[in-house]
C-alpha cells in the first residue's frame, strides 16, 4: 500500500515516498517516483486513485509553473497549499471528484524557512510539523511524536525518518520495500539516500 | 486637422502618439499634488486636498473610516496604501477594482497580495481602457505605497496609459516636476520613516500653492511594520492628527494657532 512522510527541521524539510505502482494486487514496478517538485523550492507527494494522482499532480505543477512565469515570484508554500486545497474542494463538488492525497512542503525564501502542509482529497488544510499519508501513517505518527524535533540536524531528521520506515516496514502486512526521499532547503532541492 | 487623432482613443497619430493619454496625463498635472517617499522601516505618503471650504461637511471623515477624508488617499488593502491624483470619480472605480482585486488575492491564496501584483492588476485594466475603442482612459495616476515579505517596503507608481515604476521618492499632480528636483536633493538611500515624515511634509509646505499647512488641505498616511506582530500596519491620519504632527514639526505658523485657538 502507498506511504508517505514527511517532517521539518532546522532550515529543512525531508519528505519520502514509496515508489510502488500497484493495480489491484500486482506489482506493477517499484521505482516510481512520486513526488513532485513543483518549484525550485516546493515539494509534493501524492497518493490515492491511480490515474486521479498523477492528473491532479501534473494539473497543479503546471498551474504553479505559470504562476510563476506570469508574475514576479514564485508562489509561497503556504499561498501555494491554499490553492491546492482550494482546487481539492472544488474538485470534491464537481460530478468526477479527484481522490487524492497530497503533502506539500517547501521551504518559504520569503521569510526563510521551511514549511509543511497536510492536504486531502475532502480539501482539508493543516500546517503540520511532520506528516504522514496511507496506513503507514498508523505506525509513523506516534513514533514521529515521540522523536520528532524540530530543531534536529539533517542527520537527526533523516534517522528519525528511518525509524518511521523502518517500523512500517516491520509491523505492516503490505508494506511497500523502496522509498524515495528528497530535502529541501534554502539550497533547493535534492535526493537523498538513506 | 488636429481634431482627427485626439477624438478616439485607439487610433494612432501619424507621428505615433496617442494623444487621448497625454491629454490624461496632462488632466493630472493639475490636479492635487501627491507625494510618497520611501524610507528602511516604512512608507511616507502625503496629498492635497482640492475640495475644501468652510461649508464642505467633513464629520464623515472626522469620525468613521480609516482616517483621510477620503479625497486622496485610500487603504488598498491591509499592506498597501494607495495616493490618487486626478479625476475622483475615475478614483473610486479604480479604488474599488483594487480593493476586490485584493480580497480576490487573499481568497485564493490566503496571503496578503503583493505591492506589484497589485500593481499590475491595476495596470491591466488601465491599459485596457487605451486600446479599446469608444472608451475614455482612467484620468487616474496612483501612488501604491505597501509591504510584502518578497521586497519589504516598496512604493509604486502608475499612470494612465497603464504603465508602472518602482520608486525610492516621487510625486504626482501639479507642481511634480519642484517637488521631484527637491526630493531628488534631499533623499538619502538609508532614511528612516522618521527622517522621511519630515522630509515629505516639508517637500509638501514647499509645492503646495497655499502658504499655511493644515489638515483641511493635507492628507497623510505612513505604512510601517508593527515590530509585535511583524505584519504591516497602515496608518492614514485624521485632520486632528495631521495638526498635531505639523505642530510637532514645527509646520504651522504661530499667528495661525491663535486663530484657532481664539
Amino acid at each position: 500500500m502507498e506511504n508517505s512522510f514527511a517532517l521539518v527541521g532546522k532550515g529543512y524539510l525531508i519528505v519520502a515516498a514509496d515508489t510502488t505502482a500497484a493495480r489491484s494486487i500486482v506489482k506493477m514496478k517499484s521505482d516510481q517516483d512520486k513526488i513532485k517538485a513543483l518549484s525550485p523550492h516546493l515539494l509534493m507527494t501524492y497518493s490515492g486513485e491511480p490515474g486521479d494522482t498523477l492528473q491532479f499532480a501534473e494539473f497543479v505543477e503546471r498551474n504553479i509553473r505559470l504562476y510563476q512565469i506570469r508574475n514576479l515570484y514564485p508562489l509561497r508554500p503556504s499561498a501555494a497549499a491554499s490553492w491546492i486545497r482550494r482546487s481539492l474542494a472544488e474538485s470534491l463538488r464537481s460530478r468526477h471528484p479527484y481522490s487524492v492525497n497530497l503533502l506539500l512542503g517547501g521551504y518559504d525564501i520569503a521569510s526563510d524557512d521551511p514549511h509543511l502542509y497536510w492536504i486531502d482529497y475532502l480539501g482539508t488544510l493543516s500546517e503540520v510539523p511532520f506528516a504522514a499519508h496511507g496506513y503507514g501513517a498508523y505506525f509513523a505518527l506516534s513514533l514521529l511524536d515521540r522523536y520528532h524535533d524540530p530543531n534536529a540536524t539533517l542527520e537527526e531528521g533523516l534517522a528519525t525518518l528511518k525509524r518511521c520506515i523502518d517500523e512500517v516496514s516491520k509491523r505492516l502486512v503490505v508494506s511497500p520495500d523502496k522509498y524515495k526521499v528528497k530535502v529541501v532547503d534554502k539550497d533547493g532541492i535534492r535526493d537523498v539516500e538513506l | 486637422m488636429a481634431r482627427r487623432y485626439d477624438s478616439r482613443t485607439t487610433i494612432f497619430s501619424p507621428e505615433g502618439r496617442l494623444y487621448q493619454i497625454e491629454y490624461a496625463m496632462e488632466a493630472i498635472s493639475h490636479a492635487g499634488t501627491v507625494l510618497g517617499v520611501l524610507a528602511t522601516d516604512g512608507v511616507v505618503l502625503a496629498a492635497e486636498k482640492k475640495v475644501t471650504g468652510k461649508l464642505l461637511d467633513l464629520s464623515s471623515a472626522k469620525d468613521g473610516g480609516y482616517g483621510g477624508s477620503g479625497e486622496k488617499l485610500y487603504l488598498l488593502n491591509s499592506n498597501v496604501i494607495g495616493g490618487v491624483a486626478g479625476l475622483t470619480a475615475d478614483a473610486n472605480s479604480l479604488v474599488n477594482f483594487a480593493r476586490s482585486a485584493a480580497q480576490r488575492h487573499l481568497l485564493t491564496y490566503n496571503e496578503d497580495i503583493p505591492v506589484e501584483l497589485l500593481a499590475q492588476r491595476l495596470c491591466d485594466m488601465k491599459q485596457g481602457y487605451t486600446q479599446f475603442g469608444g472608451l475614455r482612459p482612467f484620468g487616474v495616476s496612483l501612488l501604491y505605497a505597501g509591504y510584502d515579505p518578497h521586497y519589504q517596503f516598496q512604493l509604486y507608481h502608475s499612470d494612465p496609459s497603464g504603465n508602472y515604476s518602482g520608486w525610492k521618492a516621487t510625486c504626482i499632480g501639479a507642481n511634480n516636476g519642484t517637488a521631484q528636483s527637491l526630493l531628488k536633493q534631499e533623499y538619502k538611500d538609508d532614511i528612516g520613516v522618521k527622517e522621511a515624515i519630515g522630509l515629505v511634509l516639508r517637500t509638501m509646505s514647499k509645492t503646495m500653492d497655499s502658504t499655511t499647512l493644515g489638515s483641511e488641505k493635507l492628507e497623510f498616511a505612513v505604512l510601517t511594520v508593527d515590530p509585535e506582530t511583524n505584519k504591516p500596519k497602515a496608518k492614514i491620519y485624521r485632520p486632528a492628527e495631521i495638526d498635531a504632527l505639523l505642530l510637532s514639526e514645527g509646520l504651522t505658523k504661530k499667528e495661525d494657532d491663535a486663530e484657532m485657538k481664539s
